[in-house]
């Protein structure tokens, strides 16, 4: 059912975990449909993501993703974090089962989510950068499939 | 991981033939390959072992061996069950009752049956998954025509108040239908004491082969046949005999009510020390179903701050097979509609873990299973945005 690389990434996730008085912190999802995505950034004075950490409650997939996306923006500036998407993630992971794909989405959701955290506290505005819903709706993920 | 093993935990799924039951059906494929409805000695011995076949299984029962129609197994049953009483009856009323609980082979029935102008009564289920007699008694109309309740519960392995649905049923002169898909072969059942009107049960819940199970229909029901095309199933279902499968089903049930009281006591011990072991030593941990009233190899377990399909994959690396209420093992958004039935909320229903149990587990595999969901439910929390969530606000409190 799923790729090597996601059963990799899945039993050997990177950068698990909290990151303590975080530059900026993302939550998406809900539990309602199973999957909460949860990235810590920890970020310098040059924008530069330092380090990253993350905690999912979900299935494998949702782990697997969570934990591809802390890899490809880590080390990248917050502007270069903007441009990592779930497609990239999804390829990145040799691709993911249909019925898979909105954790992908969740992913790029949950680095975004931490980007506006960073940006509101410093006062930074990016365009294309919104703030983040709260909750993605099940219609929302619904269309996906 | 470690020492890769096999250890099979998903017997309500589905159970391997034992080598008895293959013995049985072998020479039915080959040799003895008659038609039964053929004239000539060679097949009419193949007729002859399927009355013998279908008189052991009403004998299960304490049913009539005519009351006993072949199927495809427990899902063509439930269909058959609904359809053809609702058909059939539709002059006296088109009103059916069930529950939330059933198996989607019942409740995908009656959305179709509601869709062609009956009404269905879906019944709650208590904290533990029974049926609440009151309400059954509630939603009796004078336009009802069927109650379908099944025996037990393929999820939570809860065994409803049968001999009391049956008893109401007949009381009010409605037909009473239940799927023992699950219970067959596990708990003894007897349609009369019962009174139950039709009842649905599978081969391959109970070490017989797939592709066969039956339909008991009393005597004097007036329902109609499900496949026209032959005289087969006293015309009711036409189609030439599964012979290999009716004497593999046989064989079957024959084994199954044999070491009924020793299998299940077996069954309990390891249900019960496992259910035992886990609730004492992975904390947050909650067991769904009935703690008594429940089939003897069914553990059925929610933790919290974790989700189902991640605990299946890694019980799968370490070669256990189990299965989940989760969303993601549904490929709906939803998680268990049985879970979400007993009043769990969504993301108690995402964590369960659903163990049934066999003949041929061990108690030393019960030990294997449980110091595996220990380590794994330890590394997902550790993982979890909800439990570190769960933490901190006991931590500032």
């Amino acid at each position: 059912m799923y790729s090597e690389k996601v059963m990799d990434h899945f039993t050997n996730p990177r950068n698990v975990g909290e990151i303590e008085n975080a530059s900026g912190v993302g939550t998406v999802g809900n539990a309602k449909c199973g999957d909460i995505m949860r990235i810590y950034f920890d970020i310098d004075e040059n924008q530069v993501i330092r380090d990253v950490k993350f905690k999912t409650f979900g299935c494998g997939a949702a782990v697997a993703t969570s934990s591809m996306a802390t890899e490809l923006v880590k080390g990248k500036t917050i502007y270069e974090a903007l441009q990592v998407t779930n497609k990239a993630v999804m390829e990145a992971l040799d691709g993911l089962p249909p019925v898979k794909v909105h954790c992908s989405l969740l992913a790029e959701e949950a680095i975004h989510a931490a980007l506006w955290d960073y940006c509101e506290k410093n006062g930074i505005t990016i365009e294309g950068l919104s703030k983040p819903k709260s909750d993605i709706g099940e219609e929302e993920v619904e269309e996906e499939y | 991981m470690e020492n890769k093993r096999f250890i099979y935990l998903d017997h309500a799924a589905t159970t391997p033939a034992r080598p008895e039951v293959v013995d049985a059906m072998l020479p039915y494929f080959t040799e003895k390959f008659g038609n039964p409805s053929s004239v000539y000695t060679f097949s009419q011995q193949n007729k002859a072992v399927i009355t013998d076949c279908r008189e052991l299984i009403a004998n299960s029962l304490g049913a009539k061996s005519n009351e006993i129609y072949f199927t495809a197994g427990g899902s063509e049953s439930d269909n058959w069950a609904l359809k053809a009483t609702a058909e059939a009856y539709a002059t006296k009323g088109k009103h059916i009752i069930t529950t939330k609980i059933e198996h989607h082979a019942i409740l995908h029935t009656a959305q179709y049956l509601e869709n062609n102008g009956y009404e269905v009564t879906y019944l709650d289920v208590d904290e533990n998954g029974i049926v609440k007699i009151e309400d059954l008694k509630n939603a009796i109309r004078p336009d009802t025509i069927l109650i379908s309740v099944m025996f037990a519960n393929n999820e939570i392995g809860t065994i409803q108040p049968i001999k009391e649905i049956g008893a109401i049923a007949k009381e009010h002169g409605i037909i009473f239908h239940t799927d023992a898909v699950q219970a067959y072969g596990q708990v003894p059942i007897d349609v009369d004491a019962y009174n139950i009107d039709m009842l649905s049960a599978s081969g391959h819940k109970l070490n017989g082969p797939k592709g066969i199970g039956f339909l008991y229909i009393r005597t004097g029901l007036k329902l109609r046949s499900f496949v026209h095309g032959g005289a087969q199933e006293r015309s009711r279902r036409a189609g030439t005999e599964n012979v290999t499968g009716i004497v593999g089903l046989a064989k079957a049930v024959e084994i199954a009510f044999d070491t009924m009281e020793q299998r299940t006591q077996k069954e309990c011990k390891l249900r019960d020390y496992m259910i035992d072991r886990i609730l004492a030593e992975v904390p947050y941990a909650r067991l769904n179903g009935h703690r008594v009233d429940r089939l003897p190899n069914n553990v059925n377990i929610s933790f919290q701050f974790i989700e189902g399909e991640s605990m299946l994959i890694m019980l799968d690396m370490a070669g256990i097979c189990a299965s989940s209420g989760s969303a993601c093992t549904s490929g709906s958004l939803d998680p268990s509609h049985v879970l979400l039935a007993i009043g769990l909320p969504h993301e108690i229903a995402h964590g369960s873990l659903r163990m049934t149990l066999g003949d041929e587990n061990t108690m030393e595999e019960m030990d294997f299973v449980v110091d595996k969901i220990k380590e794994i439910v330890e590394k997902l929390r550790s993982m979890s945005p909800l439990y570190e969530d769960f933490v901190k606000r006991n931590a500032n409190q």
